[in-house]
């Protein structure tokens, strides 16, 4: 291996060992040891293609994965590094959920219906780490269409959580998840439409940030339901999160919807404490429905910023019980519309027919899964002549009262603390044959998203069983660094990453010896 | 029976870009040349807004009285064809940009008004080919601007119709708005029709015919459908209200296979587009940019240049033809001159070219010039003749053609005298009918003169010579 | 828009094979049942927002307040058109081929 010269004795032992836990460090750690020389980008991207293949038959997280490629731009990356040309990401292997479009890959989103498509260009999201000199590596399995909270609706196989593999890893960022905690990969990008960032991460122990809507551009981003819409990082701690939003943040062109704020500062804050700032607890999160033993690790998280200086007040959010239903209407509705461009006519796999009626139900009908289906007839029928009114203009308002609460509340805290799950990890099967329980799971998640509000999952402890609780941090449109301060903090304080899924250490290991 | 016509008028507009896209809006490329992920429908794919549409499409309600919506906002329109690419239609639902409004109809023995009912902004979608064993699909026209006209049930019959599409056709060009090329499909409608006994009872059920793309044919077909409703109501039958298809070649309307559930299109807010809020001062903006309007250009046009009222409706009536006029015109402050140019010469060699005043080399430049030099008496009326018709087919400057064809006007006495004596030597017997008295045999000596110079002699100067050199009859 | 008042809608059921029919969704016998049960108790959650009272409030479409997202009417470049058709389930003559459309 070429590498530039090493600091310390390169040759010793010392050295060796620790280029086995390459895969170990977190992304800022990367990008230092890459900063020093202490590794090359090719190392890196070595380390995690033979991490990737030693586990991920056991994950599996990834989808496409071209090896080749990574290494061409990997060692592109050093090439770079050799001119003195930078970037904030130089060398840093990032995988991506299958939904966002990677020029040249595919993008299956977890469904058969996108088989045979080449993606023509770059999501925006991709291109901004591109442009900070990271490596794009491979494509994380997710729940079809991003429809899923628990990865079992991938249309090609199950992810499991590398904290227990008869667990699920959540969804639908399952792939993006486990990848993240099993280190296959320095970092992922997410999307989250209603909690898909933050359940995974809750459920594999990572850091997951659903940035506030409009901050992060989602041209590229296959769409479920546009309004409700994000894209953001999972990462092993909060200093990755924070530089990872800070890349992903910022004015697009090509997203009428993105906002034209500036960049987040993020990590300026890091020491900042929470001695000044209050935070919510919602009456209405804590009612009951919860498990015990998140409830109580919860509980210890709030104590742990009380103890750091920050006021505890109790919140109100009262219209959190009608979230599950404009959620899932409106979230369905939008889908229904969006997902109508699967048919076969201009990209994806096509099922004969005699005409072209026959030919898109064919294809539609063999295309896409159950739950999609059953999602986009619920969103075809709460749209349609007769019901529009009853259902989705409803739904709109309550959409509007739920934002008020928010509102409401941030008037009085500058963040709010809530479980990110009501329960840790959930075997496979188990929700499976009754949606409506699935959907009602995302109760704590939903909100954020139809509030447009910014918000963060991280670990805060372990069940008995050694399934990863997360904590969720929520935070006011464009302030992330409310959220971020709070993290910073928190973990600071608590150090969970240092316990690792018994995968991770089982793998490095191997590989170390 | 009484007949009631409203109009649905899809316009593409004048954009040099789709709608959503930055593809190029360009008509008669290769097919799927000017496509992108946006107009193609692919996954990740966002739209943004036109800016330029959002104002032609102000502009054509301001041209047609209407009230502007300063707020409002774009709808997906839901339904499967494969000649869309995400399978909703962006367009305006409930919030369209213009409300109300009228257009003014000239028909043989009055003036008309229809009423306009809205206009609002959407897609267009892409181009099917029919095959024998499939269909094609060229997506270069999926994604172009299309404004849609709604007219109220205002016309009686196709004569109307025909007159309100040719009416609006005129602002439109006027405007800028549109290219108004119906061989490109650049304005198209459907038509809603229904009959009725009496101006007073309710309007009868309406039928659609779909897809018109000349005038000519949705005259034919609105003077064939309003005799066929009036032919089955008047048998005891019931009209439908359906879908109909006009067929050119047999001249016949018929029933297409009504697509199930077709109207149930799912309207939501486009969540990919945020609303649209102008401001008045940015319509006040635009107002003062519109265009002085046919009617009011033909009345300054008299009073400014002093020209008939017949040829300055003819003149005004296509706006490049008025401006080519108005330059003209000013240029050698002789407006009655250039106007008879335009109407005899220009119009003629315009139409044995089928073309527009666009393509013609002629400039108003030139035009100005070759009447200067004719008032000057530079040259006669024939040679003039002679260069303009070699400026309309190849351009060039007047007073350099008229050199180097040597068709300057000879006006010298001693350089026409010569030509004179010979023509009173060699046609003694009409010299001598014009001393009896003959006036018709001294314009048929100025005619020997003319042709003995090769058309260049100034025929006053001709005749003051022949009178001079026979004497007075 | 033309819609029925609110009220009319918690007493009907989901035509499911209409509505997927609506989006172009073929189902089986056996999916339709399980979809309709499935459908009906989703719906029956769902119309718990007819307890509350939305009188007055505007409704959210966005969740930002923006407005006017424009774009200059300047050109810019698309795809090559070989990618694209390569992406094509089916071409002929340059274009997307599709089974012929009936009208």
């Amino acid at each position: 291996m070429r590498r530039r010269a090493a600091t310390n004795s390169f040759l010793s032992l010392e050295f060796w060992s620790n280029m086995a836990e390459l895969h170990q460090l977190t992304l800022v750690e990367t990008l230092d040891a890459l900063a020093r020389g202490d590794c090359s980008a090719e190392d890196v991207a070595r380390r995690y293609l033979e991490r990737i293949a030693a586990t991920d038959s056991a994950i599996g997280a990834f989808l496409e994965l071209d090896p080749e490629q990574v290494l061409a731009d990997a060692r592109a990356a050093d090439a770079k590094r050799r001119r003195g040309e930078g970037g904030r990401l130089l060398g840093a292997p990032i995988a991506m959920k299958d939904v966002l479009n990677v020029k040249g890959a595919s993008c299956t989103c977890g469904s058969k219906i996108l088989r045979g498509y080449r993606a023509p260009y770059d999501a925006t999201a991709v291109a901004r780490l591109r442009a900070e000199g990271a490596v794009i590596m491979g494509r994380l399995n997710m729940d079809e269409f991003a429809m899923g909270s628990s990865n079992e609706n991938s249309a090609y196989h199950p992810v499991r959580n590398p904290y227990d593999l008869s667990k699920v890893p959540g969804g639908s960022s399952g792939g993006s998840a486990a990848s993240v905690a099993a280190d296959q990969i320095a970092a992922s990008l997410g999307t989250d439409t209603g909690g898909s960032i933050r359940q995974p991460a809750s459920f594999c122990g990572c850091v997951g940030v659903k940035p506030s809507y409009g901050r992060v551009s989602r041209y590229g981003l296959t769409a479920f339901a546009s309004s409700l819409d994000q894209i953001g990082p999972l990462t092993k701690d909060v200093a990755d999160a924070a530089l990872l939003t800070e890349i992903l943040s910022g004015f697009d062109p090509a997203d009428s919807t993105s906002v034209p704020a500036p960049a987040p500062e993020l990590r300026a804050n890091r020491d900042q404490g929470l001695a000044g700032m209050t935070l919510g607890l919602p009456r209405e999160y804590f009612q009951g429905g919860m498990d015990p033993e998140v409830e109580q690790r919860v509980r210890e998280a709030v104590e742990v910023c009380r103890s750091l200086g920050a006021e505890i007040m109790e919140i109100s959010l009262p219209h959190t019980e009608y979230a599950i239903a404009t959620y899932y209407i409106i979230a369905t509705a939008e889908a229904s519309a969006n997902l109508a461009r699967f048919d076969g006519v201009r990209y994806g796999a096509r099922q004969p027919g005699a005409d072209p009626i026959a030919m898109y139900e064919a294809t539609r009908s063999a295309g896409f899964g159950n739950e999609v289906k059953r999602r986009i007839i619920l969103g075809t029928y709460v749209l349609s002549s007769g019901y529009y009114d009853a259902y989705y203009l409803r739904a709109q308002k309550v959409r509007a009262l739920i934002r008020r609460d928010f509102d409401q509340a941030f008037q009085h805290c500058q963040a709010i603390l809530t479980p990110a799950t009501p329960s840790a990890a959930f075997g496979f099967g188990e929700k499976t044959g009754d949606p409506l329980q699935m959907y009602l799971s995302d109760i704590y998640t939903v909100t954020t998203n139809l509030a447009g509000i910014c918000g963060m999952s991280l670990p805060c402890g372990f069940t008995a069983g050694n399934l990863p609780v997360g904590l969720q941090i929520l935070g006011p449109a464009f302030r992330e660094e409310h959220i971020f301060r709070v993290a910073y903090a928190y973990e600071q304080a608590t150090r969970w990453r240092a316990k690792r899924p018994p995968l991770a250490v089982a793998e490095a290991g191997r590989a170390a010896s | 029976m009484i007949a009631s016509i409203g109009l649905e008028v899809h316009v593409q507009l004048k954009t040099r870009t789709k709608m959503f896209c930055g593809c190029p809006n360009q008509f008669g490329v290769e097919p799927n040349r000017l496509v992108c992920p946006v107009c193609l429908g692919y996954p990740g794919a966002l739209p943004v807004m036109n800016a330029e549409a959002i104002r032609l499409t102000v502009m054509t309600g301001m041209l047609l009285g209407c009230r502007i919506n300063l707020t409002n906002k774009f709808d997906r329109k839901n339904y499967f064809y494969p000649d869309q690419a995400k399978n909703y239609q962006i367009s305006q639902y409930d919030q369209p940009l213009c409300l109300g409004g009228q257009l003014e109809i000239t028909l043989k023995d009055r003036v008309k008004t229809v009423r306009i009912t809205r206009i609002h902004l959407e897609e267009d979608v892409a181009k099917n080919t029919h095959f024998a064993d499939g269909s094609g699909i060229d997506f270069n026209r999926a994604g172009t601007p299309l404004m849609e006209i709604v007219t109220e049930p205002d016309m009686d019959n196709e004569d109307e119709a025909f007159a309100f599409l040719t009416a609006l056709k005129q602002v439109l060009a006027y405007g800028g708005i549109s290219d108004c090329n119906l061989e490109q499909g650049n304005i198209r409608c459907d038509i809603n029709v229904s009959v009725r006994p009496t101006r007073e009872s309710p309007l009868g059920s309406k039928v659609e015919i779909k897809n018109m793309n000349t005038f000519r044919g949705a005259h034919r077909a609105l003077a064939h459908e309003i005799h066929r409703q009036i032919r089955e109501v008047q048998r005891g039958t019931v009209i439908p209200q359906e879908t109909r298809r006009w067929d050119d070649d047999a001249g016949v309307t018929s029933s297409m296979r009504s697509k199930e559930y077709a109207h149930d299109y799912r309207y939501f807010p486009e969540p990919d587009l945020l609303p649209v809020s102008l401001t008045q001062e940015q319509v006040d903006g635009w107002r003062a940019m519109l265009p002085e309007m046919p009617a009011a250009r033909r009345e300054r046009m008299v009073r400014e240049y002093g020209i008939p009222e017949y040829d300055a409706g003819v003149l005004a009536a296509d706006r490049a033809v008025a401006d080519f006029f108005e330059q003209a015109a000013r240029q050698c402050g002789k407006g009655k001159a250039v106007s008879n140019w335009m109407m005899t010469e220009m119009l003629r060699l315009l139409a044995e070219v089928d073309g527009d005043i666009g393509n013609a080399r002629i400039t108003p430049t030139a035009l100005a010039e070759l009447v200067n030099l004719v008032d000057a008496k530079t040259i006669n009326q024939p040679a003039a003749k002679e260069v303009f018709a070699l400026l309309f087919a190849s351009g060039g400057d007047p007073k350099a053609i008229v050199q180097e064809k040597g068709l300057a006007q000879v006006s010298d006495s001693s350089a026409l005298q010569g030509l004179v004596d010979q023509v009173v030597a060699e046609n003694a017997r009409s010299v001598e009918d014009y001393r009896k008295g003959k006036e018709a045999a001294l314009q048929f000596l100025i005619g020997q003169v003319m042709k003995l110079s090769r058309g260049k002699a100034n025929p006053q100067v001709a005749r003051e010579l022949l009178v001079a050199t026979i004497g007075a009859p | 828009m033309e819609n029925v008042p609110s009220a009319a809608a918690s007493a009907e059921k989901i035509d499911v094979a209409y509505v997927a029919h609506l989006a172009r969704i073929a189902l089986n016998p056996g999916e339709q049942a399980l979809f309709q049960e499935q459908l009906e108790h989703i719906l029956d959650h769902v119309r718990k927002l007819n307890e509350l009272n939305v009188d007055g409030i505007e409704p959210m479409a966005h969740a930002i307040p923006v407005k006017n997202r424009f774009r200059d009417d300047v050109p810019t470049p698309g795809l090559d058109h070989d990618d694209v058709m390569a992406n094509a389930p089916e071409s002929r003559h340059e274009q997307f081929f599709v089974p012929r459309i009936l009208e």
